[in-house]
């Protein structure tokens, strides 16, 4: 039972863990730093394996290899523009074993408890020295239930709450990652039943879930007093239930942030399991993965300038007045009248949005792109932080299309460019690039950082019709004089315009 | 609200004949007549007042107009009196009290006649005084009169100038398109614009407010720009017009135009600034610098000309052969077009005086615009009126440049900024630390222990996604995604456990962490490999 192996083990994981995450900032370190990851995960859960995790190994490695052939195939077949979906899916797992481990602590609490008392040895333990006969039971125990027999009642108090927590947020997590893969492929989910993609709720709305996450204190106090177990089953089914109920009421847009959220649960619920399995890796690596997630969600929601309650609260909060109406009319334009404009342009700004997305237009834009490129035109792409499901979806699925990253800038990167470009095609993004949010104090986005696509000489808004779009807010981009609308399937109508460049 | 003409008796509108030889307009057409009757009015027109700009007798006695022989008849008659020049000393005596005189009247240089008006008690509306606001734009005579006047002006030019506007090849030779210079793009520049880039000529438009451009430019003309530093006066705060340049601005403004004269064809100016004399623009030694042949038409003869030779009511050729028009009346010289709409800029007028349609006159001097117009009214010279109350154009927001700051400033900024953000960390460390040590007081040591190490990873966990790229967003999910999978530790320690429903658990807890590890490393994997560089 020497652990001393496994703690150096564990420590070299979590520094590669680290490495990893920090790799992230840059392309090409990216693809040494998921190295990096694989070998501190590889380390560690061979550390584990050999050491306090000896017992059935056999039967750990066949679920491991079995879970490596399912891991497998859903990494090689999702579709790139699924990528949200899996994200979604993958967390809820996390969660459900959360959930799992932290039932486990306490059935093996109870256990422990059960045994001493058999022996007539007092549960938990009198603060000071273990008496000799305890101390003999200790090493008849697995390595978990010998760390139980050891706590004072202090720390088995600190563990009651510390595994309660983990459950609860494991299981926030999981329902609510259910719910938002259920939003995020909508028709093409795999689960059982439909899920609503638009924010909706039982009535009662936020009360209901305040109320149960009332009930779960009172349930976690119980707890800790000893009224048993089924306390713990209840406060499970409350958290599934407010996870379920807290993403059914956030709409589609804002998925972004959901997503980015529950992986920062999941990485707070590994670190609480952590904490009461006494286990330095599972706190380290939780806590990194849970301040990744939670600043993930902070860029996004500064991006579209809400707070992270009201994103949670679900609808868009703060709009006071009438917005301003929008004068002016769309006018439309065919693939010969942008691929015209195209052939005069000397610089090109491509704004990408969810709609291009779903309707797998990527591999049409990046031919277009190679011919513009072709020709001698300064082609380049403008991505805001939330275009898309998922923080830096759109990069992904340009980086698919073989779109070279160079090309592809931030907000801020480009913002100011936008006077000098020529021409600005707005493929399937509506919000991002809505000038009420400058303008229009009674806005909903009003103060949401936008690109400023409408400076530029020309812009072109590929769409499908004249609907406002997934949040539903007036777009006065449309009704502008430089701006023609490019009605049709994004795909459609960029596979049109191919022919016709160059 | 005061009524000034009430009683049982129909009010009369009546519209002498304009005695000047040189004005052809009337203040009445058969048109405007039928609209005045619609509001209540009668209607007199002195015998051949129409006449020379087309409208007989007896097209104003089929819409029902009286025609009355003579103009001391009308003036006896009539309790309003529409016309279009300013009235003569002969006219003024004829005034009575209480009756409503509405015509050009120029308070401004007029005060002789103004003062004639308030001993005679007469009411006086002046239409060069109507405001230049949104709602008093169908009431504007002095625009629709410049508008007339713009386009007038190039006909004349057209006139005098032997060549085509427009360039054309033609069999027997190619012709260049004619150049016209408009100077001064108020109404009747934007007109006279819109006429000569119509007519195929190369325009180009100069004028002193630079929010125009965009005007100039819709019209197809060309903006001549000048390269000047002064902060230049926004047209709003003068209602719309010009203010009188600086010097050096005017230097710099004629060397453009010595600039511009050899290649200029037609120049047409039409720079006035309210109550002055019109500034010359166009020097001698441009009209010599011009091509024979060439034209100017000076649309502000009448207060001097924007240029220098210009002789007022004249045409006259200089010795290189430039002809320069200053005609002044010739608004005059589209009678027809210019009296229909001096008519119904008249007939707005009532209008807005008659709100009941009633035929009774409601001087309401509350009016914004009625108010502006109004020079003489009961006894009192009103002259001039207070500002209206709607500003005429929205004034320009002033665009901020940003400011240079001196280095000192920039120290200052830096250091406050620095201990800006010691004071946020100092504050941020120092709840921290207070949090973590309140925690340490109850928590034993084993808990402690662990405590620390979560705190450490948060920290680290914070300094490390800052540096993250944005683009590489979605990858970073993946893996944390992918590394939160440790949780199969917990697991793996529990399934060793001889409870069999510890085991189960722990079992299926390995196998679905198994998947996310496996799944978020490999397609982590996939998408970094799809990252390329051009």
């Amino acid at each position: 039972m020497d652990f001393g192996f496994t703690i150096a083990a564990y420590a070299v994981a979590a520094v590669l863990f680290i490495l990893s995450l920090g790799g992230l900032s840059g392309q090409e370190s990216a693809k040494r730093a998921v190295w990096y990851g694989i070998v501190g995960m590889a380390i560690a859960v061979l550390a584990t394996l050999i050491g306090p995790g000896s017992g059935l190994w056999l039967l750990s490695i066949i679920l491991i290899g079995a879970g490596a052939a399912v891991g497998y195939q859903l990494a090689t077949r999702v579709q790139m523009t699924q990528m949200p979906e899996l994200v979604a899916i993958m967390h809820s797992l996390v969660g459900l074993a959360a959930v799992f481990v932290g039932f486990n602590a306490d059935i093996e609490i109870a256990r422990t408890a059960a045994l001493f008392a058999s022996e007539g040895l007092p549960f938990p333990q009198p603060e000071g020295q273990l008496s000799d006969e305890a101390y003999t039971l200790l090493g008849t125990l697995s390595n978990f239930g010998e760390l139980i027999g050891k706590k004072t009642a202090v720390e088995i108090g600190i563990l009651r709450v510390e595994l309660a927590l983990g459950i609860w947020i494991g299981a926030v997590t999981f329902t609510g990652s259910v719910i938002a893969y259920g939003k995020l492929s909508g028709n093409s989910s795999l689960l059982p039943f439909k899920i609503d993609t638009s924010a909706t709720q039982l009535p009662g709305g936020h009360m209901l879930n305040a109320g149960a996450a009332g009930l779960s204190v009172i349930l976690l106090i119980m707890y800790l007093s000893g009224a048993g177990s089924w306390t713990l089953v209840l406060l499970a089914a409350l958290a599934l239930f407010i996870g379920y109920h807290l993403i059914m009421g956030i709409g589609g847009a804002d998925m972004p942030v959901v997503v980015s959220m529950l992986n920062s649960y999941s990485g707070w619920a590994a670190a609480a399991i952590g904490f009461s399995l006494g286990n330095d890796l599972l706190i380290v690596v939780g806590a990194l993965v849970g301040s990744s997630g939670a600043i993930l969600s902070y860029i996004m929601c500064k991006a579209m300038n809400r707070s992270f309650v009201s994103v949670i609260l679900g609808g868009f909060g703060g709009a006071q007045g009438e917005q301003m109406a929008v004068e002016g009319e769309q006018v439309a334009i065919d693939a010969d009248g942008v691929a015209t404009a195209l052939n005069e342009a000397d610089s090109v700004v491509i704004v990408p949005g969810y709609g291009m997305a779903v309707a797998q237009a990527q591999q049409g834009v990046a031919e277009l792109t190679r011919k513009l490129r072709d020709a001698g035109k300064e082609v380049r792409f403008a991505i805001h932080p939330v275009a898309g499901r998922l923080p830096g979806h759109m990069n992904v699925l340009l980086a698919e299309a073989r779109v070279p990253y160079d090309i592809v800038l931030e907000m801020e990167e480009i913002n100011d460019d936008f006077p000098d470009t020529d021409v600005t095609i707005v493929i399937g993004s509506n919000d991002i690039v809505n000038p009420a949010a400058q303008d229009d104090p009674n806005s909903p986005i009003a103060g949401m950082p936008v690109l400023e696509v409408w400076k530029s000489k020309q812009v072109f808004v590929s769409k499908r019709g004249q609907g406002t779009g997934y949040s539903g807010i007036e777009n006065p981009l449309f009704y502008k004089d430089n701006t023609r609308m490019f009605y049709g399937d994004a795909k459609a109508s960029i596979d049109s315009l191919l022919p016709k460049i160059g | 609200m005061d009524e000034v003409i009430t009683g049982d008796m129909p009010v009369k509108i009546g519209a002498p004949k304009d005695v000047e030889a040189d004005e052809s307009r009337v203040a009445m057409t058969p048109d405007s007549a039928g609209q005045l009757q619609k509001l209540g009015y009668e209607c007199m027109i002195e015998s051949g007042a129409g006449v020379a700009a087309g409208f007989s007798d007896a097209a104003y006695k089929d819409a029902g107009v009286e025609v009355v022989k003579t103009a001391s008849a009308l003036f006896k008659a009539a309790d309003i009196v529409a016309k279009v020049r300013p009235p003569t000393s002969a006219e003024m005596k004829r005034l009575r009290e209480g009756q409503l005189l509405i015509s050009f009247f120029y308070p401004g240089q007029n005060e002789a006649l103004m003062e004639a008006a308030r001993k005679k008690g007469a009411n006086v509306i002046a239409m060069d005084m109507v405001p230049r606001i949104s709602r008093a734009q169908k009431m504007d005579a002095l625009s629709s009169m410049a508008n007339i006047a713009g386009y007038r002006a190039v006909i004349e030019a057209g006139n005098n100038f032997g060549r085509f506007f427009t360039g054309q090849v033609t069999a027997a030779g190619k012709v260049p398109p004619a150049k016209v210079l408009v100077v001064g793009a108020g109404v009747a520049g934007l007109a006279a614009i819109g006429t000569s880039t119509s007519l195929g000529a190369i325009t180009y438009a100069f004028d002193v407010r630079p929010e125009v451009a965009e005007q100039i430019e819709s019209m197809g003309a060309e903006f001549v720009f000048l390269e000047f530093d002064e902060e230049q006066t926004d047209g709003a705060t003068t209602g719309g017009y010009a203010a009188p340049s600086s010097p050096e601005f005017r230097e710099a403004q004629l060397a453009k135009f010595r600039e511009l004269a050899p290649e200029i064809d037609i120049v047409i100016t039409t720079a006035l600034i309210p109550g002055r004399d019109a500034p010359v623009l166009w020097t001698k030694d441009m009209v010599e610098m011009m091509k024979p042949g060439s034209v100017i038409v000076d649309l502000a003869a009448e207060r001097g000309g924007n240029c220098e030779l210009t002789v007022r009511d004249e045409k006259i050729v200089t010795d290189n052969d430039v002809t320069i028009v200053g005609y002044t009346d010739f608004p005059s010289r589209m009678a027809a077009q210019s009296s229909t709409l001096y008519a119904t800029n008249i007939r707005h007028m009532m209008t807005d005086l008659t709100p009941e349609k009633n035929g009774v006159v409601n001087h309401d001097m509350e009016d914004d615009v009625i108010r502006g117009a109004t020079a003489v009214y009961a006894s009192e010279i009103t002259f001039p009126p207070p500002p209206p109350k709607v500003n005429a154009i929205a004034v320009q927001a002033k665009k901020e440049a940003p400011k240079e700051l001196t280095p000192e400033e920039k120290r200052a900024q830096e250091v406050a900024a620095f201990k800006q953000q010691t004071k946020n960390q100092v504050t941020l460390l120092g709840v921290g630390a207070a949090l973590v040590l309140g925690v340490g007081l109850i928590a034993p040591a084993s808990f402690m222990q662990h405590f620390i190490v979560f705190v450490l990873s948060v920290f680290i966990g914070f300094q490390v996604i800052w540096g993250v790229a944005h683009s590489l967003h979605t990858p970073l999910m993946a893996v944390t995604n992918a590394i939160s999978s440790i949780i199969i530790l917990g697991a793996l320690m529990q399934i060793g456990s001889t409870s069999i429903p510890i085991t189960i658990l722990a079992a299926l807890g390995i196998f679905m962490a198994a998947v996310n590890i496996f799944g978020g490393f490999l397609v982590t994997r996939r998408m970094l490999a799809m990252f390329q560089k051009s």
